[in-house]
C-alpha cells in the first residue's frame, strides 16, 4: 500500500481508513489500539491513557512522572508569559475559554520556550551521544552545535539565566526512581561546558527533562505529543482571572506606547 | 456484500468538474456557477470574490466599493489592540505563523469589540432597525438569556466601547466615509443618531458598532458579519506578528506591572 501513490493511492483509500489505533462502535463500544476502552483503560488515570494513545505503551511510573513535570515545571499561572498571555487576552476581551486555551496552545509552539526547545532539547542530546559514540569530545559537539545552530536547545533561558525548576525537577525525579541514567548526567556535562562559555547558559527545564526523558528511551516525537497538552494549566487560571476582571483591563497601552521607527507621515497621493 | 450510495458534501457555493487523467483533481471549479480560474480570475476583486463566496451573487459595484472601504478600515485595529498583541505574543516567542493568526482570531472573537461585538449588535440591527425608540429600550433592556452559554455574558452595549470616552476621531472618519457609500438609510440614520445612542449606552461607538451597521446595511446576516469581522481584522495581526520575529526583549513583558495580592511568601522547610 505503501508503494502506491497519487490517484491510485485515493482511490483504494476512498471510503477505506484502515486502522489499527481507534474507533468508535455505535452498539456501545470504544477501542483504542487493541484495548476496549469503557471495561480497561478508562479505568486508568488520564495520563496514562494519554500516553496509551500516543505510543501504546503501558508505564504507569512515567506517567507519574510526566504528571510530576507538568505540574511542577509547565502551568506558571502568570499573564505576563507570552502563551499564558494570549490566554488572559481572551479573557479581556470576553472570547471564550476554549478559544484562549486552543490559541495559548498553538502559540506554546514557540522557539525561545515551549515546545521546540521540549523536542529539541531530547533530539540534541541523542545527536550528542551518537557523535560521542563516534569518537567526538563533547566540549566539540557543544560548540559545533552553537557554530550551526546559534543556541543548543535545553540551554538558556529569556528574562533570567537560571531555571529555578531544575532542581525540584530532580528532585520529584529522584522520588519516582529516575535521574541517574547516562543522558541526564550528559546533560548536566553541556551544562558545565556551556556555563562556562560567554554565553553562560544554564541548563533550562527543557534540557533537565530531555536528559531524564532520554534514559527512558523516549523518541523525540513521543516526548512533543506528551508535551503537547503541558501549558493548559497555567492558561486557564489566567483566562479566569481576566475574564473576572473589568473587560480590557489587562495590560492596557496608551497610545504613547508605541515607539515608531519607521517611515515618517506622508501621503498616498503623493507617492 | 450491497454496495452503499456514497456520502456527498452538499453545497450551493462549489461545483467541480474532474481532470480526465485523475478523479481527485479539478480540472474546473465553478464558485456560484462562475468557473474561478477561466473567468473570474484577472475580472474581479478579492473582496467581490469573497462576496460571491458568501451571497452566491455579485456585488452591485457600490456594494463591493463599501465592503472594500469596511475591509481597509479594519485589517489593522493596530499593535495595542488585544487580538494583535495576542498575534505579537507569537511572534516574540517564535511561535508558528499559524499560531498567531489562532491567537488573533481567539482573542478577537470576543464580546469586547471583537466579532462577537459585531455579531451582537447586527442582532440589534435587525431587532431594531433605525427605530431609535427601539434602540433605546434595546440599550436600557438587553435580551437575556436564562440559559447559560460558552460566551460571557455581554457587559456593555454591543458595539460601544465601555472603556471609552468621546468617539474616536477613526471610528468617526469611518462611519462618514461609509455613510457616502450607503444607498440605503443606515449608516445615515446611525450618523444622525450616533449621539443620543452614545448617550443611552453611556460609551462612544466603536469600531465593532460600525462595522456591524455596514454589514447590516449591505444585508449580512449576523453570522456572515461575526465570521467577516474575523476574517478582516487578520492583515494587522499577521504584518505585526511577522515584525516582532522572536524579538520578546524589546516587547513589553509588563515586569513591574503585576502585584499578587494572595502570595504566601517564600516557602520554608517549615511547610513540609
Amino acid at each position: 500500500m505503501s508503494e502506491t501513490k497519487g490517484p491510485e493511492l485515493l482511490a483504494r483509500c476512498e471510503d477505506n481508513w484502515v486502522t489499527a489505533m481507534g474507533a468508535w462502535f455505535p452498539e456501545g463500544r470504544v477501542v483504542l489500539r487493541g484495548k476496549d476502552v469503557l471495561n480497561d483503560l478508562g479505568h486508568r488515570r488520564w495520563m496514562e491513557y494519554f500516553i496509551y494513545g500516543i505510543n501504546g505503551q503501558e508505564d504507569p511510573r512515567f506517567a507519574r512522572f510526566v504528571e510530576g513535570v507538568w505540574a511542577l515545571t509547565t502551568s506558571y499561572p502568570d499573564p505576563r508569559i507570552w502563551n499564558n498571555r494570549v490566554a488572559a487576552l481572551a479573557g479581556t476581551a470576553r472570547s471564550t475559554g476554549v478559544l484562549a486555551l486552543a490559541a495559548g496552545v498553538a502559540v506554546s509552539e514557540a522557539s525561545v520556550y515551549g515546545l521546540r526547545p521540549i523536542k529539541g532539547a531530547l533530539d540534541f542530546l541523542y545527536r550528542a551521544d551518537r557523535k560521542l559514540s563516534e569518537g567526538a569530545a563533547l566540549e566539540d559537539v557543544v560548540w559545533e552545535e552553537l557554530r550551526t545552530y546559534r543556541n543548543v536547545f535545553g540551554y538558556g533561558r529569556p528574562i533570567t539565566l537560571a531555571d529555578e525548576r531544575v532542581g525540584p525537577l530532580m528532585k520529584f525525579a529522584h522520588s519516582v526512581g529516575m535521574g541517574k541514567g547516562k543522558f541526564i548526567q550528559l546533560a548536566f556535562e553541556v551544562e558545565k561546558i556551556l556555563k562556562q562559555s560567554r554565553l553562560k547558559y544554564q541548563m533550562n527545564i527543557a534540557g533537565a527533562v530531555a536528559g531524564l526523558v532520554a534514559d527512558e528511551g523516549r523518541t523525540p516525537d513521543d516526548h512533543y505529543y506528551m508535551a503537547a497538552l503541558s501549558f493548559v494549566a497555567g492558561m486557564m487560571p489566567c483566562y479566569i482571572d481576566s475574564r473576572g476582571k473589568p473587560e480590557g483591563s489587562l495590560f492596557p497601552l496608551r497610545v504613547t506606547r508605541i515607539d515608531y521607527k519607521g517611515t515618517p507621515e506622508r501621503r498616498w497621493d503623493e507617492t | 456484500m450491497v454496495s452503499q450510495p456514497k456520502e456527498s458534501i452538499v453545497t450551493k457555493i462549489w461545483h467541480e468538474e474532474p481532470e480526465s487523467d485523475n478523479p481527485f483533481a479539478a480540472r474546473i471549479s465553478y464558485c456560484s456557477g462562475f468557473d474561478v480560474y477561466g473567468d473570474l480570475l484577472g475580472k474581479i476583486g478579492w473582496v467581490e470574490y469573497l462576496w460571491l463566496l458568501l451571497r452566491l451573487e455579485p456585488p452591485q459595484p457600490g456594494q463591493a466599493r463599501m465592503l472594500e472601504a469596511l475591509a481597509v478600515g479594519l485589517a489593522n485595529p493596530g499593535p495595542r489592540e488585544p487580538s494583535v498583541h495576542a498575534a505579537m505574543c507569537a511572534g516574540v516567542g517564535g511561535s508558528t505563523r499559524a499560531s498567531a493568526l489562532i491567537a488573533a482570531l481567539s482573542v478577537g472573537a470576543g464580546n469586547l469589540g471583537g466579532a462577537r461585538d459585531v455579531f451582537a449588535a447586527m442582532h440589534n440591527w435587525v431587532d431594531c432597525g433605525t427605530d431609535l425608540e427601539a434602540w433605546r429600550e434595546r440599550i436600557r433592556k438587553p435580551p437575556v438569556d436564562e440559559r447559560d452559554d460558552v460566551w460571557p455574558p455581554f457587559e456593555h452595549p454591543p458595539g460601544f466601547d465601555p472603556n471609552g470616552a468621546g468617539c474616536p476621531m477613526p471610528v468617526r472618519q469611518l462611519l462618514n466615509h461609509l455613510t457616502a457609500l450607503d444607498a440605503g438609510p443606515v449608516l445615515p440614520w446611525l450618523q444622525q443618531n450616533r449621539e443620543a445612542l452614545q448617550q443611552e449606552a453611556d460609551a462612544p461607538l466603536a469600531f465593532s458598532g460600525v462595522a456591524a451597521a455596514a454589514l447590516h446595511a449591505l444585508d449580512f446576516t449576523p453570522e456572515q458579519g461575526e465570521m467577516l469581522f474575523l476574517l478582516l481584522r487578520l492583515p494587522g495581526a499577521a504584518a505585526h506578528a511577522l515584525e516582532q520575529d522572536r524579538s520578546w526583549a524589546k516587547f513589553p513583558f509588563f515586569g513591574n506591572g503585576l502585584t499578587l495580592t494572595d502570595d504566601p511568601g517564600p516557602w520554608s522547610p517549615d511547610h513540609e
